[in-house]
């Protein structure tokens, strides 16, 4: 790691993830990555080319078998889970595939339990914080409804609303599209988008779906658990 | 943050009603029942502790010694042989009796009553039978037993009216038959004859006592004993029954005659008391571990069926502590709703128990199940029904905290 400070907000360097066993697998090979503040980034490749595992070692769920992850130039490799468990709490937000909302709490609940976690806020001010992202996202009359009350594109707005509720500067997506309709899609991508170009967030998203990726600002293409290309287009 | 850990762990346990309602059954009944057992087992030994403490005297001295005095020979030399020995008359009894009572009032908390017992025949009409005679001080005789209460003709105190007076066992009277104002007559070992007036009967419920013993003055028995003066037996009764073994130490230690505690003269009993506190216990923690086990067994469907939503959390910052403290929440959780469920059990249990009533053929009276109310049995029962719940919770607690988020994730999608 060099003295200085960079410019990347999340950064991969050297990163290897091999699956021990008894014929071990390589997940991600020599990964360097720098990803800086505000960018929109699309990881994209075909099935098996280890984007998803990627994306767990950029979100500190996974650890690298070699090599480092630093989140705002801070190597995480000697953090223990702990440790790394309060970094995601603070720095990251995750939406999946599956909107993943735990299924006995309300709309409400799902959002406010990052913030409960954290403990920065009072009830009143995460129940506040948790409105206002309902309403960004044009679901303000949905805070008492459970996920399944609610269809599969408002669930996964719920769960972008919870990735948010921490107001995390990385927002880690793993084919967060994937299980949507078109229409649904489109809603879905526009929040992500709004993120980056109204917030400044940072986004890194899967996604097999290449018209979105090309609508995003950079696209890293792996192949086999490397990247092939890395092309960053013209906002 | 406790909050949002109870929150998670309610809406868990809530999810999976019924199960969850056997588990807290299962935890209430094994707290109910070990709490309405010890009741009855406290209960019990309470009752037959203080039968025997208002039964005997708390230390009884006697004229013996723990250890037995040693030939003057075997003092004197190393080696002595003896041959033709004659036994001394028989001048058995506790020297110095007035000197003893008067060291023991100056240091005791209770009274004490000197007696001389002895062994004799009693005879009415053609009937006859063995009697053993207690010659004691009415008045201080009724500060240190029970007989007094016992009486159900006559009062103990009639005695002193009555230099030949004799109380004795209903039991005894029915033998002979004969009753209150009746005389009987009565030989000692030594051939020597007395007439006594039944001045009283008592019922003591001990068969032993009803059936073959009689109290009469000292000065009495000590004539049909033949020993003027002689007492053979100090009774003690302390206003701290339980200090009885201290005392006896010290009493022996400051008079020399072997002074037995009822502790020690019941030790076998007490030994078997506390024989069967551990099987209680034994049974009481069977009983709980079987609820630990239904615990376990609801907790782990919870951990397999919430994988889903322990990976999520760990995605969102919570930590492996966290987890652990989820379903540990909810093993504990059930284990406090079934011992307060289990108190409430213990506790309408224990009182059904203590309203049953029963007569027994020999007891005149009814009698109720001796059951004792102890805060500290629902302390214990809660306690070990907590610790149960709780390592029920923990194991799978544990293996939940230790799952890989990625794996749940990978297998989800």
């Amino acid at each position: 790691m060099s003295g200085s400070k960079s410019n990347s907000i999340i950064s991969a360097h050297g990163v290897t993830r091999i699956l021990p066993g008894t014929v071990p697998v390589t997940l991600v090979k020599d990964i360097d990555l720098e990803i800086g503040h505000g960018e929109f980034v699309a990881i994209t490749g075909p099935s098996g080319s280890g984007k998803s595992s990627l994306l767990y070692l950029l979100g500190l769920l996974d650890v690298p078998t070699e090599g480092a992850v630093h989140i705002n130039d801070m190597p995480t490799e000697n953090l223990d889970a702990d440790a790394r468990a309060h970094l995601r709490l603070e720095t990251l937000g995750f939406v999946f595939q599956f909107h993943f909302l735990l299924p006995e709490f309300t709309t409400l609940d799902n959002i406010t339990i990052p913030m409960r976690r954290l403990g920065r806020r009072s009830r009143k001010e995460m129940d506040e914080r948790a409105r206002e992202l309902l309403e960004a996202l044009g679901m303000g009359d949905q805070a008492h409804k459970r996920p399944d009350q609610l269809s599969g594109g408002q669930r996964q707005r719920v769960a972008v609303a919870r990735a948010l509720a921490n107001d995390p500067p990385i927002i880690l997506a793993d084919e967060p599209t994937g299980s949507l309709d078109s229409k649904s899609t489109e809603q879905v991508f526009s929040i992500l988008k709004g993120i980056v170009d109204k917030e400044g967030r940072t986004v890194v998203a899967v996604t097999h779906d290449i018209d979105l990726a090309d609508r995003m600002y950079r696209r890293v293409h792996l192949i086999d658990g490397r990247i092939d290309t890395d092309v960053t287009a013209r906002r | 943050m406790f909050a949002l850990i109870t929150d998670i762990a309610l809406t868990h346990i809530a999810g999976r009603g019924r199960q969850t309602l056997v588990s807290i059954l299962g935890v209430a009944l094994g707290v109910g029942f070990s709490i309405a057992m010890a009741a009855l087992m406290q209960g019990s030994q309470e009752e037959f502790v203080t039968s025997l403490i208002d039964a005997l005297p708390h230390v009884d001295i006697t004229d013996e010694y723990r250890d037995p005095p040693r030939q003057p020979a075997d003092l004197a030399f190393d080696v002595a042989a003896y041959s033709n020995l004659r036994p001394r008359e028989d001048t058995r009894g506790i020297l110095n009796a007035t000197e003893a009572m008067t060291a023991l009032r100056a240091f005791i908390k209770g009274n004490a009553v000197a007696s001389l017992k002895v062994q004799a025949v009693a005879r009415a009409g053609g009937a006859e039978t063995g009697i053993s005679l207690t010659g004691t001080d009415p008045v201080r005789e009724a500060l240190i037993s029970s007989f007094d209460e016992d009486m159900r003709k006559g009062k103990l105190s009639d005695l002193r009216a009555s230099p030949f007076g004799i109380v004795i066992g209903d039991k005894l009277a029915a033998k002979l038959t004969v009753d209150i104002g009746d005389t009987i007559v009565v030989s000692s070992t030594g051939d020597i004859t007395r007439r006594f007036k039944v001045t009283g009967l008592f019922h003591t419920g001990v068969v032993a006592q009803d059936n073959a013993f009689g109290l009469v003055n000292l000065k009495a028995a000590q004539i049909i004993a033949g020993r003027p003066n002689a007492v053979n037996e100090i009774r003690v009764r302390l206003n701290d029954a339980q200090s009885a073994r201290d005392v006896a130490t010290q009493i022996e230690r400051l008079i020399g005659y072997k002074s037995v505690s009822w502790q020690e003269a019941n030790e076998s009993l007490l030994e078997a008391f506390f024989i069967r506190n551990i099987i209680m216990f034994t049974v009481v923690g069977a009983i709980l571990l079987v609820a630990g086990f239904g615990i376990f067994n609801i907790v782990s469907i919870i951990t397999h069926e919430k994988s889903r939503d322990i990976a999520i959390l760990k995605s969102l910052g919570f930590a492996e502590r966290d987890v652990r403290l989820i379903f540990l929440s909810e093993g504990l959780a059930m284990g406090l709703a079934g011992s307060l469920l289990g108190w409430a059990l213990g506790f309408g249990l224990t009182k059904v128990l203590a309203s049953v009533k029963f007569e027994i053929a020999q007891a005149t009276e009814v009698t109720h199940l001796p059951v004792t109310f102890d805060l500290l049995h629902y302390a214990i029962a809660a306690s070990f029904a907590i610790i149960a719940a709780a390592t029920a919770g923990y194991l799978p607690a544990r293996k939940a905290s230790k799952l890989n988020p990625v794996d749940i994730i990978r297998g989800a999608t």
